[in-house]
């Protein structure tokens, strides 16, 4: 195996713990939707379109939001459904322009079909608005070099990989997930940076994510 | 009691260290929980069990209770059957004798928690000593279709608390203070969850006399008409028309509600008959119920109205394959076609039995997934990371906190 590089700057890994805030909004139907999907804050757009990874991590991947789910199996509306849950979300760079993709993307269903207006969720089927509340904590894992980088994560829990993929790219803002940056700033490999950046994480659960990042990593390692 | 180093084998060492981690951020805080009762009932199990273990992981937690005596516990349990949605006469006598209880009590409790948590409508006056410490209100009740009389009558003292707690989204209501949405959890480790030997499976069904000849079908849930076990006796017929099985319906139910005796009787005559069908008055013995869930083939449970259900948790957590109503608190731990099935009739129900009892791969890979769900998201080692959060959050209105 080859030596490793020591990185300039070592990599801490975070952990993101969350909590979930109720609002006490709930839609009856598509227009109430997409009523307070205008209204509700940043943190519940971010809530409704990343449970799924966090919530159902071992499955296959599913429609990563929650919009998606309940206008297909709550309205029926398979079609607005297939269109919302296809939005690539890693696409964009902040949650507001996710908000708009999805405003955008009912009111486009909207006027084709303006009849979805008149379908009611059954009662105790609302959609009901929660927010995301994320502590981010530093652990103690440090890695000093890619050897070390992918012994922790093979034991670092979902969460933080989570939180350096998902979280930090799109909540945090800073365009890039923290793996990607740190690679190419601190060990200079900016092919396996990029390798990682085009990834698409929300096609794949996070168990499937860790391997696929520990195989990358691996592959690289012993060139 | 299990210590805290158990639940590494079950949940990881990192979800543990988490823990820790989240208890050095509240060091120097003490939590103070405050309910009506030390032993019997859910909210007295929760905490015998996470008062414990938030100790040990280094967070200072005391647990006091209030006192009430009959006619105080009379009324507040007439408010638990109205919040539920029952209906229920609460008269001004009512209101004047939990107001007079209350008194006492708020004269009485010593409170000293930095963090006051107050559990169920029955301690929920104390809120009248908040002083500059911080007071949450954990609603153990759905609350989801409430007596207005009685909501009205609690919301006064709800709107003083800093946050309230729900444990499904449903049950969240219009209020001017922050709402938190914390699920309940199994206790991986308890002997109604914990993995059991076959000799001690086997015993349990020797007892009653349950052959394990062909697939059991089983709803644990005591005898009440929301639990709907003429509806699953209904469903296991249809099913049986096609495929051989066996129905246990195994619960308890309370000697002094006669409404839960007829019932039973009702289950009975419509059971007679066919010897493949077990009823089983159950008395509260936790290895039993784990016995019966993990000889099962398919975990059921068919209720019409639903807190939270965790006994759909306890079969998931046996990677059973699981049928069950689209209430409560159910679809949280049941996504469709994923984790099991979902249904809203009893047509519904034994259609679903029948695609599970044909399709043992899929049945399989079903439980295998609700096992995982359950282990991520409703273990108490979860339930005990919500309550840490929860207290940190007190302290910070951001959405993005950093400790």
């Amino acid at each position: 195996m080859p030596e490793l590089i020591e990185a300039k700057e070592p990599f801490r890994f975070y952990t993101r713990l969350h909590l979930s805030e109720l609002t006490g909004l709930r839609a009856s139907n598509i227009n109430q939707l997409l009523d307070l999907i205008k209204q509700v804050p940043g943190s519940s757009i971010y809530h409704h379109t990343h449970r799924f990874l966090q919530q159902h991590q071992y499955l296959s991947p599913e429609p990563p939001n929650d919009f998606a789910y309940w206008t297909s199996e709550v309205l029926g509306e398979d079609e607005l459904g297939e269109r919302l849950a296809s939005i690539d979300t890693i696409q964009f760079p902040t949650i507001r322009s996710l908000r708009e993709a999805i405003i955008k993307t009912i009111e486009d269903f909207l006027k084709n079909d303006p009849m979805a207006k008149l379908k009611f969720a059954r009662e105790g089927a609302e959609f009901h608005f929660i927010r995301s509340i994320s502590f981010i904590l530093p652990t103690n894992y440090v890695a000093h070099n890619l050897g070390e980088f992918v012994d922790i994560l093979r034991k670092i829990t979902i969460d933080s990989i989570y939180f350096h993929i998902f979280e930090a790219r799109l909540r945090l803002e800073k365009g890039n997930n923290d793996f990607s940056y740190w690679i190419e700033s601190s060990i200079g490999n900016k092919r396996l940076a990029d390798e990682i950046a085009r990834l698409d994480p929300y096609t794949r659960t996070l168990e499937n994510l860790r391997k696929t990042l520990i195989k990358i990593i691996e592959r690289k390692i012993s060139i | 009691m299990a210590r805290i180093e158990e639940y590494i084998p079950v949940v990881g060492q990192s979800v543990i260290d988490d823990l820790r981690l989240l208890a050095e951020s509240l060091k120097g805080k003490v939590i103070q929980h405050i309910n009506s009762t030390s032993v019997g009932g859910g909210v007295a199990e929760i905490l015998n069990c996470m008062v414990p273990l938030l100790k040990e992981l280094g967070v200072d937690t005391r647990w006091d209770l209030i006192k009430g005596g009959e006619q105080f516990f009379a009324v507040t349990k007439k408010f638990h059957n109205a919040l539920h949605g029952r209906s229920e006469e609460i008269t001004q006598r009512d209101l004047d004798i939990f107001t007079e209880t209350s008194q006492k009590n708020i004269e009485e409790v010593n409170i000293y928690g930095d963090i006051v948590f107050i559990h169920d409508p029955q301690p929920i006056a104390l809120i009248k000593k908040k002083a500059n410490n911080k007071w949450v209100w954990r609603c153990h009740i759905d609350v989801s279709r409430p007596n207005q009389k009685i909501w009205e009558f609690l919301k006064d003292f709800v709107i003083a608390y800093d946050a309230a707690v729900f444990s499904a989204p449903g049950f969240s209501q219009k209020l001017p203070i922050r709402q938190f949405l914390i699920s309940p959890s199994i206790d991986p480790l308890s002997d109604k969850n914990k993995e059991l030997p076959q000799e001690t499976i086997n015993s349990v069904l020797i007892k009653y006399n349950i052959p394990q000849d062909k697939p059991i079908i089983t709803q644990i849930s005591r005898f009440d008409r929301l639990k709907d076990p003429l509806g699953v006796i209904q469903a296991y017929k249809q099913v049986k028309r096609y495929i051989d099985c066996r129905l246990i319906l195994a619960g308890g139910t309370a000697i002094d509600d006669p409404q839960g005796l007829n019932v039973l009787e009702e289950v009975k005559e419509k059971a007679k008959g066919d010897s493949d069908i077990h009823i089983l008055l159950l008395p509260q013995n936790d290895i039993e119920v784990n016995a019966l869930q993990t000889a099962s083939t398919i975990i059921v449970q068919k209720s019409i109205r639903e807190g939270f259900g965790l006994t759909v948790a306890e079969g998931l957590w046996k990677a059973k394959p699981v049928v069950a109503s689209n209430v409560g608190g159910i679809p949280l731990q049941i996504k469709h076609k994923y984790s099991g099935l979902l249904c809203y009739s009893v047509e519904g129900a034994a259609f679903a039995i029948k695609q599970l009892l044909n399709s043992p791969e899929y049945a399989k890979k079903l439980g295998e997934n609700g096992r995982e769900h359950i282990r991520s998201n409703f273990l108490l080692t979860r339930h005990l990371r919500d309550y840490m959060l929860l207290f940190l959050s007190l302290y910070y209105n951001e959405d993005i906190v950093y400790l």
